[in-house]
């Protein structure tokens, strides 16, 4: 099977060479969705309680865990703000993207 | 003073959904399918038919969720799982788990049939179905699940929707199934509490998730883990099971319910509503609520 690979996108040069069957092959993550927000998300990470309720409801999975610490993944997050308003401590704030 | 502190996770750290999906800002339904994952990981394979989820996943051959997935047609969800459980029936595979994965149109409306047809069978897989309340993907259409008052592009303001929302769970429990269960994506610990439970039973299971829509709904992005909880707490939407057709248990008992409205201005969907409309859902729900406690003998 011919297909070409850049950054983690599959492209198949014609469509007989497509698997036979449904199955899902490839990840999503060409696609940064980071473009699409117009606020983002900070951390005060003085103040954070490492209590991973951001982690836990964030839709887009953008915020990882890295040695016990939140980390937003700016590449794709959405900006949807779910992390500043469940924040019990209200240590992340949304701010506006500056170009 | 937080540098001692240790980290508290209270959901499976094992992530089966990816970033990168094409899902709205604050969407409640991919949330829905993280938690679900998380409980069933990666031996499950997925029917979703035509619905928000078959145009998040992303175009094939990407995908976000590292599970395979099988697109079939907007009414065939349960008949879909039904045969590939079949398939893997025969070739002697019974520990994956098959899971039908549609929105409120394709179990409400459109798939009720071939679901009924399921349950009749008592085919062995998971249907969860999540409700985001109206047809979202094609457009705020008004579906089955649409509850009363509520603003959608069929219902428009002038001609908000009358009829209340089917009962889903009612209708499912008369199937005497093994198990049914509502779930919330405000309380994801109950969530994958009763996605491990579902996966353990034979059977056909139906879970039941409230997954709000911003874009739908009219609310913020940032409000939809809050609609979901305030969903919970006002006793709009009370979260319980019902195992072996008979056994009710009411997972999170209200005390004090909040008022409906402070769930309902959160939205603009229900913008146009005045205080006599708003008291005969306050009374709806009331009712509904006292009814479900009776059913499970409280």
């Amino acid at each position: 099977m011919s297909k070409k690979k850049d950054d983690k996108r599959i492209i198949f040069v014609s469509e007989t060479e497509m698997p036979p069957v449904a199955m899902s092959l490839g990840s999503m993550l060409y696609n940064k969705t980071g473009a699409w927000r117009n606020i983002k998300p900070v951390i005060d990470l003085s103040r954070c309680l490492k209590c991973g309720i951001c982690w836990k409801f964030c839709p887009d999975t953008s915020i990882d865990i890295v040695e016990e610490w939140p980390q937003i993944n700016y590449d794709f997050c959405k900006g949807c703000g779910i992390c500043a308003e469940e924040c019990p401590e209200k240590c992340i704030v949304m701010v506006e993207e500056e170009k | 003073m937080s540098k001692e502190r240790k980290m508290t996770i209270t959901l499976p750290r094992e992530e089966l959904m990816s970033s990168g999906h094409l899902a709205c800002q604050g969407c409640g339904a991919t949330l829905a399918m993280r938690y679900a994952l998380k409980a069933l990981g990666q031996k499950t394979i997925l029917c979703i038919p035509a619905c928000c989820w078959s145009v998040i996943d992303g175009p094939f051959p990407h995908s976000s969720l590292d599970v395979p997935i099988y697109h079939c047609a907007f009414e065939t969800a349960a008949s879909s799982a039904s045969g590939v459980r079949a398939g893997l029936d025969m070739v002697g595979d019974k520990e994956t788990t098959v899971m039908a994965w549609a929105g409120d149109g394709g179990t409400f409306d459109i798939g009720i049939q071939a679901l009924s047809g399921a349950a009749e069978r008592n085919e062995d897989f998971i249907y969860a179905c999540y409700d985001n309340e109206a047809y979202m993907n094609t457009g705020i259409q008004r579906s089955s699940a649409t509850p009363l008052g509520a603003w959608t592009t069929t219902t428009p303001v002038k001609h908000y929707k009358k009829e209340r929302k089917k009962d889903i769970i009612g209708i499912m429990a008369a199937h005497d199934i093994p198990y049914i269960a509502t779930a919330s994506i405000a309380y994801p610990e109950d969530m994958i509490k009763k996605f491990k439970k579902a996966k353990d039973i034979h059977g056909t299971r139906f879970i039941h998730i409230y997954a709000p829509c911003p874009t739908g709904w009219k609310s913020r992005p940032d409000d939809t883990v809050k609609l979901a909880r305030l969903a919970v707490q006002t006793g709009y939407f009370p979260l319980y099971e019902i195992e072996e057709g008979e056994k009710r248990t009411l997972n999170l008992r209200i005390k004090e319910r909040k008022p409906i409205t402070d769930y309902l201005k959160l939205q603009g969907r229900f913008r146009h509503l005045k205080q006599d409309e708003i008291d005969l859902i306050q009374a709806e729900v009331d009712n509904n609520y006292q009814k479900i406690l009776k059913k499970c003998g409280l």
